[in-house]
């Protein structure tokens, strides 16, 4: 009896080291990733750092203050925001209607699928190089049909007033696919005796189905594929760096291209880190829905 | 009836074709303008003469283009290779086991979730650079080492991991060690395959990282080389830059369509991608 407490002390003694063993490279690369990382980013944003500087003074809030006065720097905000108010509503409706649409069928589905999906795991460098020829205003395909419109050559790239909408087409080019499988793993998940309950008390056709089954089930969905294309389109950067720079004349620039700019072209760390901790702010709400909408979708 | 059934049929075949046709242009232009010679590049969607051989040499010539694939395997195989075997015993650890400071890690956990690579990334660059890791296979990686979505996922896969089995394996003189890695993991392989999958597409694709911390040609990644040899044709050359492209692009593109089934599986368990 006393032998078998004994053992059992042992065990539990052995396993709680198992745990702090099991524990101890995630705790320490966490540490050495996330803690000390913005620890230090907040501590950098209270000064004015700069590679290579002889000293460095503390300014408190100084650089927030200018970047939230900085032309460029909110110029690089409403860019970002026009870039989310084309691509986050695009990229539901189009992947909740590719969806609705796949979902009903039965043989061409799966190609469907697979031709939606395409563009996600393609390499978004190489495609917006694509994409750019495609949109040449010479030389590319799409004159063609611009020409046949009646429109002339238009310079989706070149012109302020196109850039930003073209670069949000490229990015819910790439995007809807990824919604699309979202939403069509949503709707799979509705009980198809509850469209039987709503055809007996009247739903009749596809839009009363829709309204009073399809949707509101939906829900989890749609706000799980709303937080997640936000934070997409927040963090929008790979396609400017590589079509547009930020031009033509800023149209373009937005808020990772600048930080990027700030930090690790222009040196000026305090000032990036800064810009660094205005974008977490600014994605942070979505981050912590995405996180609590995580918990609920890995829970079954 | 019939009729109805026919163009409800129509009806839906004609979004999704058109849908489908945008989404297929850039592949078929790309493929197609990579056989091309280059005086003939801009002529619609014919092909008279084929200058593949010529085009598709002619980009690996400019560019270490294979160099550059191998850097991705490289850097995607170590990233996920860590990310394994860092996340799954803390995941166990997390689900099973009870130590002091649980909850305050899988607190730390939760708000890593809330934060991107671009935050801390200020930081890493210069702690990287102080230490002399700039330009290395290990600055492209380390800031990945740790998946905090991966012990997530996997923390709640292990929970529902019957506790009477642990128990059985315990009181056969299993250690812990040998617990996690022979009965609790295989068990989990589904999100496991899942995790990976999510891994090396993001870690693949992923241009923002290697951009700051690589400057030497041949350690670029995929996406870092495309833009250096997008910058080095000075778009005067569209049949080779279409090429590298597509030699870019078809490894992830080719791994799809041979398991599209576990990637859209994947993206469904795990609503990332």
């Amino acid at each position: 009896m006393r032998a078998a407490a004994a053992t059992a002390r042992l065990d539990a003694g052995l396993i709680l080291g198992a745990g702090h063993a099991f524990a101890a490279p995630a705790t320490l690369l966490l540490l050495l990733i996330y803690v000390v990382p913005v620890v230090a980013l907040v501590w950098l944003s209270l000064t004015d750092y700069e590679l290579g500087a002889v000293e460095t003074r503390f300014l408190g809030l100084e650089n927030f203050a200018r970047a939230l006065a900085d032309p460029v720097f909110r110029r690089s905000i409403a860019n970002t925001f026009a870039y989310v108010a084309i691509v986050l509503p695009g990229g539901v409706l189009l992947g909740l209607g590719a969806a609705l649409l796949v979902h009903g069928r039965i043989r061409s589905r799966s190609v469907y699928e697979v031709i939606y999906f395409l563009p996600v795991t393609s390499t978004l460098i190489a495609m917006a190089t694509v994409w750019q020829f495609l949109l040449h205003p010479r030389l590319g395909p799409v004159r063609e049909i611009t020409l046949a419109l009646g429109l002339g050559e238009v310079a989706f790239l070149s012109d302020p007033a196109l850039v930003i909408p073209t670069l949000a087409a490229i990015g819910l080019w790439q995007l809807v696919g990824f919604n699309m499988i979202l939403f069509l793993a949503g709707l799979s998940a509705i009980p198809a005796d509850l469209y039987e309950a709503a055809a007996l008390d009247g739903a009749s056709g596809g839009i009363d189905r829709f309204l009073r089954v399809t949707w509101p089930l939906l829900g989890p969905t749609t706000m799980f594929v709303t937080v997640t294309t936000s934070i997409t389109a927040f963090k929008v950067f790979d396609t400017v760096r590589v079509l547009t720079e930020g031009g033509p004349a800023g149209a373009s620039e937005v808020l990772l291209y600048v930080i990027w700019l700030e930090g690790f072209q222009y040196f000026r760390i305090g000032y990036a880190a800064a810009l660094t901790l205005i974008f977490l702010a600014f994605i942070l709400a979505f981050s912590i829905l995405q996180a609590v909408a995580l918990d609920r979708r890995v829970h079954y | 009836m019939r009729g109805s059934v026919t163009v409800g049929r129509v009806a839906a075949h004609l979004p999704l074709a058109l849908g489908a046709a945008v989404m297929l242009l850039p592949f078929v232009w790309m493929v197609l303008t990579s056989f091309r010679p280059a005086d003939a590049v801009f002529a619609g969607f014919g092909l008279s003469t084929f200058a593949g051989l010529a085009n598709y040499a002619h980009a690996l010539g400019t560019a270490p283009l294979l160099r550059f694939m191998l850097n991705g395997v490289i850097v995607c195989a170590g990233i996920l290779a860590v990310q394994l075997l860092v996340a799954i015993p803390a995941a166990y650890a997390l689900a099973k086991l009870s130590f002091r400071g649980r909850s305050l890690l899988f607190a730390l956990v939760v708000a890593g979730l809330c934060i991107p690579i671009q935050v801390p990334a200020l930081p890493l660059y210069l702690g990287l650079a102080r230490a002399g890791l700039l330009d290395t296979y290990l600055a492209m990686m380390f800031p990945f080492f740790l998946s905090v979505f991966a012990i997530f996922l996997f923390r709640q896969f292990f929970k529902s991991f019957p506790d009477e089995i642990i128990q059985a394996a315990r009181l056969d003189g299993a250690g812990e060690f040998e617990i996690v890695w022979r009965f609790v993991a295989p068990a989990a392989l589904p999100a496991i395959s899942a995790f990976s999958i999510f891994s090396v597409v993001a870690h693949w694709n992923d241009l923002y990282w290697p951009l700051i911390v690589i400057t030497e040609t041949r350690l670029a990644p995929p996406p870092l080389g495309m833009l250096y040899f997008r910058d080095a044709e000075t778009g005067s050359n569209y049949g080779a830059l279409m090429a590298g492209a597509t030699v870019i692009t078809a490894p992830l593109v080719l791994a799809f369509l041979v398991a599209r089934r576990r990637f859209i599986q994947g993206v469904t368990m795990t609503g990332l991608k």
